[in-house]
């Protein structure tokens, strides 16, 4: 009793390194970690040229340590710093109030409702086509060729004419950007639901039949249900594709609003760090959707009775 | 296709054709009967439907489809009285009309067949979209035209066609810069580094435990936001362009490359090891091949993202060339016209692009079940 007991925790000391947690983390914090110190030497190597003409053009004399401090402060620097970045983020979320225009939660904001209506209409809009097409042979071979084609039409380059022409028939504001990012996320909702639909076993179907079920009976006791799985993983491609559509709306329409405004407004006046921290902010807007729907699918697995 | 339903269509198409030679084809307009140019073509649309409806089943296919290709051919010779055009009355969409259900019939038709030779079945698979496709432009054009809706709103297609036609060097030339240099320097750096990286996070695997998470992270992230940034590092040419299509391509790639050089089984992996083969040799001969489907997934998904990428990139500054340059300035200059043929050349383009990697994977991956069936 004693000897195993005294042997187990001996393992256990030993194989700190094999503890599940630091097996599961420790590659991953060691590759941020690695990115951090690679974004830092990055740093001071773009910035000192910018850093060291700084000191010479103002003619004050200067030492190594002296640019290599400017490198980490520079006011608008080719690559900012990460320190830097972080503190203009967290001054942008809460410094402001949530509603002024320099808020970048504000901004987060409008891209935000763009994107959630642009991808409740591109879902909803691509389980529709998906029920068609499953549905009808003709619709499957006569308008999948010409969904998939619609997906090599860059729609960014569609999004400032489509700016004018909503704007000329008098729709501006939120409208033109969701209807762009609902084109832009209905596609992978069709595709995997297409898929989901026609997953059910040829014998499955058959035992419907033999219940003598009605259509609608195998769709939403069969085909619904096993369409679920593929319904989430099509999901959490659309919404990351639905941001990605309303940020490229904001850029050719010239929006005041928006973190694509956000990040146009930086690039016009060269302020970086600004730039980035729009960036982490679209960067934080995207983990969190995602988070969610894999929130509301293991909620919805539950439900189902998936462990 | 339930027979009684094909013929009640075409039954209904054939009203619709009587309907034009009665009502006015637009106000104050001669009507279809004193048009000895129109009327023939017209009636004889007509009669090919009821021919059809006759049949109302496969041999329905032919004098249906011949019937469509008259009606709507006389009804696009009408448009060009400018009388009709922009104020198009009843008679007019009457044809229209007919035209649409008739070619709805036809198509559904053809889709429910089911030729048994195999080239028949490949070129019936063709077929349908096409005429699907025809069908959609066809209609665009009609209700454009007939409606008289500004072209500063909506060009017609041929509009559209007519203008890529004449303005061929400029298009020539915006391809050049966004796609040859641009998009292709881009892919390949990005997909290149991307499978790059993957062998070595494959090869080493704490690499890999440690990036894949990473590259989840930012596969998911709206990269083209990235842009900007580019621009500002490597100038307004095509290498910032470049830039930020391989940042857009390489982490898909990385994701793919590296679930699919972990695709292969155990025992094809136990099998190289009885036969004492080094990395490199299982890589060339067992890793690599059976990460094909996945790696050409990625590439696949990349050739759509390349473009976009790149186009965005040129909405913070170019040279005086590139798609994404042409379509904003022609937008600012109400010429949408061109706008639509800029927007065609891309779609071409992606269309080609995609359609290249997906020759490829069928000739590198024709072992894979998903084409053996």
């Amino acid at each position: 009793m004693t000897s195993s007991s005294l042997a187990l925790r001996l393992q256990t000391r030993r194989s700190l390194l094999r503890h599940p947690l630091v097996e599961r983390y420790a590659p991953v914090v060691t590759m941020v970690l690695a990115l951090m110190v690679i974004w830092y030497i990055a740093a001071v190597a773009m910035n000192w040229n910018l850093v060291r003409d700084g000191f010479e053009r103002e003619e004050t004399p200067y030492t190594t340590t002296h640019v290599l401090a400017g490198t980490m402060s520079a006011e608008r620097p080719l690559l900012p710093a990460p320190h830097q970045i972080v503190s203009t983020f967290v001054d942008g979320v809460f410094g402001y109030p949530p509603l002024a225009p320099r808020s970048l939660v504000y901004h987060s904001l409008v891209t935000l409702s763009a994107t959630l209506i642009g991808f409740a209409f591109g879902a909803i809009f691509g389980t529709l086509l998906a029920l068609m097409i499953v549905h009808s042979r003709v619709l499957e071979r006569s308008l999948l060729p010409w969904i998939i084609c619609s997906q090599m039409v860059p729609i960014v380059a569609l999004a400032p004419i489509f700016i004018v022409v909503l704007g000329a028939i008098g729709l501006t504001g939120l409208l033109p950007k969701s209807l762009i990012s609902a084109y832009l996320c209905f596609f992978p909702v069709t595709i995997g639901m297409v898929k989901g639909f026609t997953s059910p076993d040829p014998l499955q179907l058959e035992l419907m039949q033999t219940w003598s079920a009605t259509p609608r009976q195998v769709l939403f006791k069969l085909r619904w249900p096993s369409a679920v799985p593929y319904l989430f993983a099509s999901l959490k491609v659309a919404i990351t594709i639905s941001l990605i559509g309303a940020i490229v709306a904001e850029l050719p329409t010239g929006a005041e609003a928006g973190i694509g405004a956000r990040l146009l407004a930086g690039s016009y006046y060269g302020q970086t760090i600004q730039l980035w921290a729009a960036l982490v902010a679209a960067a934080v807007l995207s983990s969190g959707l995602i988070g969610i729907v894999s929130l509301i699918e293991r909620g919805v697995n539950r439900r189902m009775g998936a462990h | 296709m339930d027979p009684r339903k094909l013929r009640l269509g075409l039954v209904f198409a054939a009203v619709a054709i009587a309907l034009a030679f009665v009502l006015p084809l637009a106000a104050g307009e001669p009507s279809l009967r004193m048009r000895p140019t129109a009327w023939p073509e017209v009636a004889m649309a007509g009669l090919l439907f009821l021919v059809a409806a006759w049949f109302a089943d496969g041999r329905a296919t032919v004098p249906g489809l011949v019937g469509v290709v008259l009606a709507a051919a006389s009804s696009l010779l009408l448009l060009r009285d400018t009388g009709i055009a922009g104020s198009a009355a009843a008679g007019f969409w009457a044809i229209v009309t007919a035209v649409w259900l008739a070619s709805a019939m036809s198509v559904v038709s053809l889709a429910a067949m089911r030729p048994i030779r195999a080239n028949r079945r490949r070129a019936l698979n063709l077929l349908v979209p096409l005429l699907f496709g025809a069908i959609v432009f066809y209609l665009w054009e009609v209700a454009v035209r007939g409606f008289g809706v500004p072209p500063v709103l909506m060009p017609a297609p041929s509009a559209a066609a007519s203008r890529f036609m004449t303005s061929l060097p400029t298009l020539g030339a915006d391809f050049f810069q966004t796609f040859v240099k641009g998009v292709l320097a881009g892919y390949v750096i990005g997909c290149g580094a991307g499978l790059l990286v993957a062998i070595l996070a494959h090869r080493f695997e704490f690499l890999g435990r440690g990036l894949l998470p990473l590259g989840n992270f930012f596969s998911a992230l709206p990269l083209v936001g990235i842009a900007p940034i580019m621009v500002m590092w490597f100038g307004f040419d095509w290498p910032s362009k470049a830039a930020v299509v391989a940042l857009v391509t390489f982490f898909p790639m990385l994701v793919n490359a590296l679930a699919g050089l972990s695709a292969s089984g155990h025992i094809e992996r136990d099998l190289m090891r009885s036969y004492a083969a080094n990395y490199s040799q299982s890589l060339t001969k067992l890793y690599l091949p059976a990460a094909l489907p996945f790696i050409f997934n990625a590439l696949k998904i990349n050739a759509t993202l390349a473009l976009i990428g790149a186009i965005v990139a040129e909405f913070f500054g170019t040279p005086t060339q590139g798609i994404g340059f042409r379509i904003s300035t022609e937008a600012g200059r109400m010429a949408i016209d061109m706008v639509w043929a800029e927007i065609a050349l891309a779609a071409l383009a992606g269309m080609a692009f995609y359609g290249l990697v997906t020759l490829a994977e069928r000739a590198t991956t024709f072992w894979h079940p998903s084409y053996r069936t």
